[in-house]
């Protein structure tokens, strides 16, 4: 695989995301509503009864933090979509393919577009989190709360959760024509996310540590498989001749 | 720098080309002719590295398009219009050529330059600011021909090229391909237009599936046999009619005022046709010859096949 090539496919992509301001607002918004909204809810919450009392609020801080694991496998749904549906409608692949690049080349560049963008703006918000909640949290905790190791494997989720979208919306990319129904199809994986961050406000599950790198482990092992089929997909033969 | 033997693909339950044998040499001009779903595409596609075949054997410019190290190879000296122009709807018409420069390795100052001439030639200079989704799809299709042409490709493979195209770009365009052949450049060609066809093609292939017929424009037609000729009479009579038919003529058809004959050798008996018309009392107004053109032989050649 060679790099030059891979950097002018993703590069071609950074081009036409920074034509679609919608993709840049929807990211922009989300990650201002968990980076900086979330915290506010740490200050304001339960104000009138003296606030969250201090022995409840890690549990809080942590469940919130899942909200990046969730984020960062929603923002690259809408850029992958973009970038590999957009390339389907508007039959591009085919003289693209034509060009002295290979399958696994132009995979990759795709990838890279839509890892990269999601990932800067997933990770900028977590340090922005963490910068604020130790703000609001220090004086009633008497400590500050991040950086600890909890958040280290938070991070790592949000880099494993990243590679599952894109992988997952390849996958989708094979039979849908449609950007809209390819993501409302691809939101679906927010689903399990989601229910674990219910389960974690319920207090069904704790966030522990230890729980969170037994669900970093499962979704590594996801996204070997779902990569491996995305591979299989992404293969000059298939996208021109099967892909619906 | 084209050759091809026995070639074949079949999808699922379909056979879409069935052992092709031809050779299209440097410098020349190949046209490749068949009616709907006839398999021309699915050929280009084959010669192109972008599907692979069923059997046989394909190389282009001395590489198998069956090897991926050759395919490589073969990709960097091919440019491809293909039949959807799949153009990046939302970049301008320079990013979208700016990008296909660099997958060629093309220096800035080298994607400027043949940007800008490719554009100038298309009549596209002035619009190449403007994002791809706003253009007609004439328009379009120059950008692909432009987006094919700059890496200055050894071998060009243009599917339909001209099918939006207005009279004045399709004779552009035509220009361009002859001017391309002048520069030693090998061109295949996918058309439905016959015109365009025995107008610019050195050779021409006519398949349905299988090969149906390979050879010069000039050949096909002469293939069909004997020309016939035209007699535009003032006014029309039975008379005239039947003296015509007389003389033994096989063929002989009434158009209104004119009698169409098949002659075999129109230099000997037009002579013959005028002096019979005339002393049964024809005034003729006009002679003219009409030899078969490629339609005619491509519609005998695809009729026959079936
Ligand atoms: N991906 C595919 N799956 C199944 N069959 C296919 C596929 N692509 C092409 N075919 C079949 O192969 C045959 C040849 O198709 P092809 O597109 O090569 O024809 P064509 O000569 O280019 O036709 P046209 O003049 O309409 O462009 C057709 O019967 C078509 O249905
Ligand atoms: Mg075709």
């Amino acid at each position: 695989m060679r790099l030059r090539k891979v950097w002018i496919i993703a590069a071609k992509d950074f081009k036409i995301f920074r034509k679609k301001k919608g993709i840049i607002y929807s990211i922009v918004g989300f990650e201002l509503f968990v980076s900086i909204g979330l915290p506010l809810i740490l200050k304001y919450g339960g104000s009138k009864t003296g606030g969250i009392p201090a022995a409840a609020l890690p549990a809080v801080i942590d469940s919130f933090s899942f909200w990046f694991v969730i984020g960062a496998a929603l923002l690259p749904m809408s850029l992958a979509s973009y970038s590999l549906i957009g390339e389907k409608v508007q039959k591009s692949l085919e003289p693209l393919l034509a060009t002295p690049i290979t399958d696994e080349e132009i995979l990759a560049g795709k990838s890279i577009a839509a890892a990269a963008p999601a990932l800067i703006a997933t990770y900028l918000g977590a340090a922005i989190f963490m910068i604020i909640v130790d703000r609001i949290t220090h004086t009633k905790l008497d400590y500050l709360y991040y950086p600890n190791r909890s958040m280290a494997v938070i991070l790592l989720l949000m880099l494993l959760a990243t590679f599952f979208s894109i992988g997952f919306n390849i996958l989708i990319s094979s039979r849908s024509n449609d950007v809209r129904s390819a993501q409302q199809i691809g939101a679906l994986i927010a689903v399990p996310l989601g229910a674990v961050y219910i389960l974690s406000q319920m207090k069904v599950i704790s966030l522990t540590v230890t729980n969170l790198l037994i669900m970093a482990a499962i979704l590594a092992v996801v996204d070997v498989v779902v990569f491996y089929f995305a591979k299989s997909t992404f293969q000059r033969e298939e996208i021109l001749t099967r892909w619906k | 720098m084209i050759d091809v033997n026995q070639l074949t693909k079949r999808f699922e339950g379909v056979t879409a080309v069935d052992g092709l044998t031809f050779r299209v040499d440097k410098g020349e001009v190949f046209g490749f002719l068949g009616p709907n779903g006839a398999g021309k595409t699915t050929t280009m596609r084959m010669l192109c590295c972008l599907i692979s075949k069923t059997s046989g054997e394909a190389k282009v410019g001395g590489y198998d398009t069956g090897n991926d190290n050759d395919s490589l190879k073969i990709r960097k000296m091919i440019g491809l219009v293909p039949d959807n122009v799949g153009l990046y709807e939302e970049l301008t018409a320079y990013e979208n050529l700016d990008f296909y420069g660099k997958l060629y390795e093309r220096t800035e100052a080298q994607r400027k330059e043949a940007i800008e001439r490719y554009l100038r030639i298309m009549g596209l200079q002035g619009k190449q600011d403007q994002p791809v989704g706003g253009f007609s799809k004439g328009m379009k299709q120059k950008v692909a021909l432009a987006r094919a042409l700059l890496h200055n490709p050894q071998i060009l493979f243009f599917d339909e090229p001209t099918v939006n195209l207005d009279p004045e770009s399709a004779k552009v365009v035509r220009d361009l391909i002859l001017e391309l052949k002048g520069q030693g450049k090998t061109i295949f060609l996918n058309t439905h237009d016959l015109d365009e066809a025995q107008r610019i093609c050195d050779r021409i292939a006519i398949i349905n599936t299988r090969l149906l017929a390979i050879n010069s424009p000039a050949e096909l037609k002469r293939s069909l046999g004997g020309k016939q000729v035209i007699f535009q009479l003032a006014s029309i009579s039975d008379a005239i009619v039947n003296t015509v038919k007389d003389m033994k003529r096989k063929n002989v058809k009434v158009e209104s005022n004119r009698i169409i004959v098949d002659v075999a050798d129109p230099q000997k008996e037009n002579p013959d046709i005028v002096r019979e018309i005339v002393a049964a009392g024809g005034d003729i107004q006009f002679i003219t010859e009409s030899s078969p053109d490629l339609e005619d032989a491509y519609l005998k050649i695809v009729g026959e096949s079936k």
